[in-house]
């Protein structure tokens, strides 16, 4: 049995300890966000966090994820409250196909937990690994810049109404 | 001087009667005491080492000894007057740049191809930046130097050097103004070099896009952020000998073992280096080290579990990959993507003579080469033992690759038993490639493996190395593999 908690919630599973996160993640826990895409770690469609670093799903066996928290796309909000970034890739319309997103956005979204404020530069270098057949890169940067600066508005909100 | 007068020195007691020409012991008017007891230590006061004997032989004695020292310390003068003299060079005029005379066309494309085998666009360029234009920081263990713009911009970079001024800095390390240059930029190499190919080079970077752009001050710590302490390290390490081919060579072995040893420069990474960042000449090619990784060995010495051939080498170096051998990774990736650039004759010759450097039946583990040989590729995936986390990692994290059973396109991962990052002696390297993968510069091809730094935590990393090791190389586990793992991770130089 392996332990793994996925998006707070804890759970068992009855699979080979070398099976890649991403068959666990779709086949036994329903998590459906995170897609196959070259299962070599060579497009990024499968990515999503571990401990908040961003993972090739369909390369990391789950033996390396016991006791270490696993976000997914599904983790960061719901269609009827979608998260921060998954709203400024709503308001980009940073989607064609959107096979690639769930990657796009998890990638990103480790990005801005790590840095608030990239730049250009930062943004392009660390998507690098991700990467959409449609063509909607340009999309997808205003999409990460536009979640960096509502992300830093609603900080800075929260920051002047905590102030007694 | 004060002539007989009291000693002032010595023990209280006077000793025995003695007449003043006597000298008082044998050693007189150095170590020991003079009225004391003998074997009583001299306080070294050099006013009492003039009237302690009251005795004008003692006087002269001393007169001859500060005679000696003077005469010492003027030939120190001398000697450092002249050290300075010989360390001193002189400015070389600024020319016009308009009035240079154009290039032939034919000497530009081979100072191009030549400026790709001496990468001078690795160091001179800012990653992402415009060519050769500099500011690239170089860390070295004595603090860091940024890279000059070699660009012909006429403020910042080198339009208003003429072409003897060039041929100085590259062959002697001394900038157009006189100032000697730092040996980060490998002009101990560059010695080497014949004055037709010092002139290509030159012809080509004049045909360049002048970039204005001044790079930062250099960060070195005292003294040698004093750029005449470098004459220094001249005098210790500069060989000035021309290139001499050696005669029972063939041709191609003497063009390779002139651009390796010279333009080249293979030895500033694959050559060890002493303390004061001085190739150790006599264990040339024995490995040394590039940016944090480890330049293996190219001698017998080689971690490379088959020996490099000829035909290995050229495409290792000419495409940046090898069946037999791997990816060119790390600082070398790139060398390899400017000799894709470089003629393939020159490649080619390269390689002949390095595939000498190991010398005729290089010693290898035998149970490497026999692992490396002799087992066959898995067909497909082996049930790992739940007890073996490193088997567990590989096979879930690794096998899809480099067990040859990848349903996508070739080229799959290197065989790792063929990999030298695994038979090294240093786990440095194999860290670096888990941990960051292999990337092309961007925008260009180039062999790729994803990074798995966040996938694996130390523990996972040492059990899936350890698990490498013991499985496809034949060699000893790594002693130092935690250690490194955690150093590596905290270092600032990974990509």
């Amino acid at each position: 049995m392996i332990e793994l908690t996925v998006n707070g919630t804890a759970h068992r599973v009855d699979v080979d300890p070398a099976t890649p996160l991403l068959y666990v993640l779709r086949d036994e826990l329903q998590l459906n966000g995170a897609k196959f895409g070259c299962g070599l770690g060579q497009c990024g469609a499968c990515t999503v966090m571990a401990e908040g670093e961003a993972i090739y799903s369909c390369l990391t066996p789950v033996a390396a994820l016991q006791g270490r928290k696993i976000t997914t796309v599904e983790g960061l909000g719901t269609a009827g409250n979608p998260g921060p970034l998954q709203r400024a890739f709503i308001a980009e319309q940073a989607a064609q196909c959107g096979y690639c997103i769930a990657g796009m956005v998890m990638r990103a979204q480790a990005l801005l937990q790590r840095n608030s404020s990239p730049s250009d530069a930062e943004i392009r270098a660390e998507m690098e690994p991700n990467l959409c057949r449609c063509g909607t890169h340009m999309r997808i940067l205003r999409a990460i810049r536009r979640a960096s600066s509502e992300m830093r508005t609603a900080s800075t909100q929260n920051a002047t109404e905590a102030r007694p | 001087m004060i002539m007989g007068a009291e000693p002032r020195l010595g023990v209280s007691d006077p000793g025995p009667a003695r007449r003043p020409w006597q000298p008082c012991c044998a050693r007189t008017a150095t170590l020991r005491a003079c009225d004391g007891a003998p074997g009583s230590v001299h306080r070294l006061d050099p006013f009492s080492l003039i009237s302690s004997h009251g005795a004008r032989q003692a006087g002269e004695a001393s007169l001859r000894a500060l005679r000696v020292l003077l005469v010492v310390l003027l030939l120190f003068a001398l000697a450092i007057g002249a050290f300075f003299l010989w360390a001193r060079h002189s400015e070389i005029a600024t020319i016009d740049p308009s009035r240079r005379p154009p290039a032939d066309e034919a000497v530009v494309a081979k100072g191009a191809e030549l400026a790709a085998i001496g990468d001078c666009d690795v160091c001179h360029t800012v990653p992402g930046g415009p060519p050769y234009a500099g500011g690239r920081p170089i860390p070295t263990p004595f603090g860091t130097i940024y890279s000059a713009n070699i660009t012909p911009d006429a403020t910042t970079g080198i339009s208003r050097w003429s072409q003897a001024a060039f041929r100085r800095a590259m062959k002697e390390g001394v900038s157009r103004n006189g100032d000697d240059l730092y040996p980060a930029f490998p002009y101990d190499h560059y010695t080497k070099l014949g004055d037709d190919d010092v002139a290509a080079l030159y012809a080509f970077l004049m045909s360049r896009s002048a970039v204005q752009s001044r790079p930062p001050a250099n960060a070195l710590i005292f003294p040698l952020n004093l750029r005449w302490t470098v004459a220094v390290w001249d005098l210790l390490y500069l060989d000035r000998t021309p290139f001499r081919p050696d005669p029972k060579q063939s041709e191609a072995w003497n063009r390779g073992a002139y651009l390796v040893q010279g333009l080249g420069h293979c030895g500033d990474c694959h050559t060890p280096r002493d303390r004061l960042g001085g190739e150790r000449t006599a264990a040339a090619f024995a490995g040394g080290t590039a940016e944090g990784w480890s330049a293996p060995a190219l001698t017998a010495a080689s971690p490379a579990p088959l020996p490099w051939s000829e035909a290995q080498l050229f495409r290792y170096l000419h495409q940046g990959w090898d069946t037999a051998h791997g990816a060119a990774a790390g600082p070398m990736a790139p060398v390899t993507r400017d000799l894709a650039r470089a003629s393939a004759s020159d490649v080619a010759a390269i390689a002949t003579y390095v595939a000498t450097l190991e010398g005729p039946g290089a010693a290898r583990p035998a149970a490497a080469a026999a692992t490396a040989n002799a087992r066959p590729l898995p067909t497909e995936t082996v049930s790992a033992s739940p007890a073996d986390l490193g088997a567990t990692l590989f096979e879930g994290a690794c096998a899809n690759c480099h067990s040859g059973i990848s349903p996508m396109v070739p080229p799959h991962g290197i065989d790792l038993r063929r990999s030298t990052a695994i038979g090294a002696p240093d786990p440095t390297d194999a860290i670096f490639i888990v941990l960051d993968g292999i990337r092309p510069v961007e925008g260009e091809r180039g062999p790729w493996m994803p990074r798995f730094d966040g996938a694996f935590t130390d523990a996972q990393l040492a059990a899936l190395l350890n698990y490498l090791r013991a499985q496809h190389s034949g060699t000893p586990p790594w002693s130092d593999l935690d250690s490194r793992i955690r150093a590596l991770r905290q270092s600032k130089e990974r990509s």
